[in-house]
């Protein structure tokens, strides 16, 4: 199975829905650690997502253009980190596939790789600074093995999605090294960071998608 | 034609404060704000960013400063998408946020060009720099 453009819509919508219904915890994760206002921004800018692709017409556009659309909105109307961080992300994912018309298992692969090397080197955060580059690297080598072993397009998120939850919450006992969180030192211990955590839901929603 | 000013805050206030006390001392540069989001609520903006760099840059260039480090990435990211052209010329530079902007405003304003705007904002944080920071105990 792969995914086309009709698909790759469904599963941003599919990531828009569980933004929202995480909204509230979101915010009340980066309460503890950080300025409060993870949940509100995510949510704000994958609404303004969903009506952008209620203006595209999916009979023109491909996969890499709903991820372009998909970045160039939330750098826009996001207004924290995570705005140039997902931007980011999605921008280097659209790069990535290129003018291709489906996505298969490969390809998928190769986005989420470009999408964590955009966040790196965005946040200039490496593994264990608790960020969401802790819910991206093991997502990544993840969707890798899951490619290498001859799994779909499903199979391969599904993957990176379950890798992504353990790494968000394995983040839990880390101290912040990178963003608003690390000024509280040894104070950051003991909460999971919420980019790691919404990366890990953003991950499950498009597995889910892919599977559903 | 000066080297401008962006000054991108979290704040509006903040921002807009700053730009006031800056620009005591430097009336002939450009100095733009991007504080807040465009509803006035903390955060951000991309659009404000880009917003501000065109005001403040006439061709000479601009330099921008920011008081945290997501401000940093959302302007960053602004200078991204600017033509290459112009993105040569936008400078973000890490100084401190109120004497940086104090330094970078007058150091334009005596006319200098973007290599000593940028220095002026940098040596604000010299303890040998404006802003007798020479009185500081070690």
């Amino acid at each position: 199975m792969s995914c086309d453009t009709a698909g790759t819509v469904a599963a941003i919508r599919a990531v828009a829905s569980t933004v929202a219904e995480h909204r509230v915890e979101l915010t009340h994760l980066d309460r503890d650690i950080g300025d409060g206002d993870h949940g509100e921004n995510l949510a704000r800018g994958f609404t303004a997502v969903v009506s952008k692709l209620d203006g595209l017409d999916e009979s023109t556009a491909i996969p890499g253009d709903v991820l372009k659309l998909v970045a160039t909105t939330l750098i826009s109307t996001v207004g924290g980190a995570a705005g140039p961080l997902f931007g980011t992300a999605f921008l280097r994912a659209a790069t990535s596939v290129g003018k291709a018309e489906t996505l298969d298992a490969a390809a998928v692969v190769t986005a989420l790789t470009a999408a964590r090397d955009g966040v790196v080197a965005r946040g200039k955060a490496e593994s264990g600074d608790k960020t969401m580059v802790d819910a991206l690297t093991p997502a990544v080598t993840a969707a890798k093995e899951a490619a290498g072993d001859g799994a779909d397009v499903g199979k391969v998120l599904a993957a990176a999605a379950d890798a992504a939850t353990a790494g968000a919450a394995a983040t839990t006992p880390l101290q912040a090294r990178k963003g608003r969180a690390s000024y509280l030192g040894e104070r950051s211990k003991g909460h999971p960071d919420p980019g790691a955590t919404s990366t890990g839901y953003l991950l499950q929603a498009l597995a889910a998608a892919a599977n559903g | 034609m000066t080297v401008g000013l962006i000054l991108v805050s979290h704040s509006r206030e903040l921002a807009q404060g700053l730009a006031a006390v800056a620009g005591q001392m430097a009336p002939s540069v450009t100095i733009a704000t991007a504080g807040g989001l465009e509803d006035g609520s903390i955060g951000t903006s991309f659009e404000l960013i880009t917003t501000a760099i065109e005001k403040a840059d006439s061709g000479d260039g601009a330099i921008l400063l920011y008081d945290l480090g997501s401000g940093y990435l959302t302007a960053e990211t602004a200078v991204e998408f600017l033509e290459p052209e112009q993105a040569e010329r936008v400078v973000i530079v890490d100084a401190p946020f109120v004497l940086g902007a104090v330094s970078a405003a007058i150091a334009a304003h005596v006319g200098g060009d973007l290599r000593s705007v940028i220095a002026g904002a940098l040596d604000a944080r010299s303890a040998d720099g404006p802003g007798g920071l020479r009185a500081v105990p070690e």
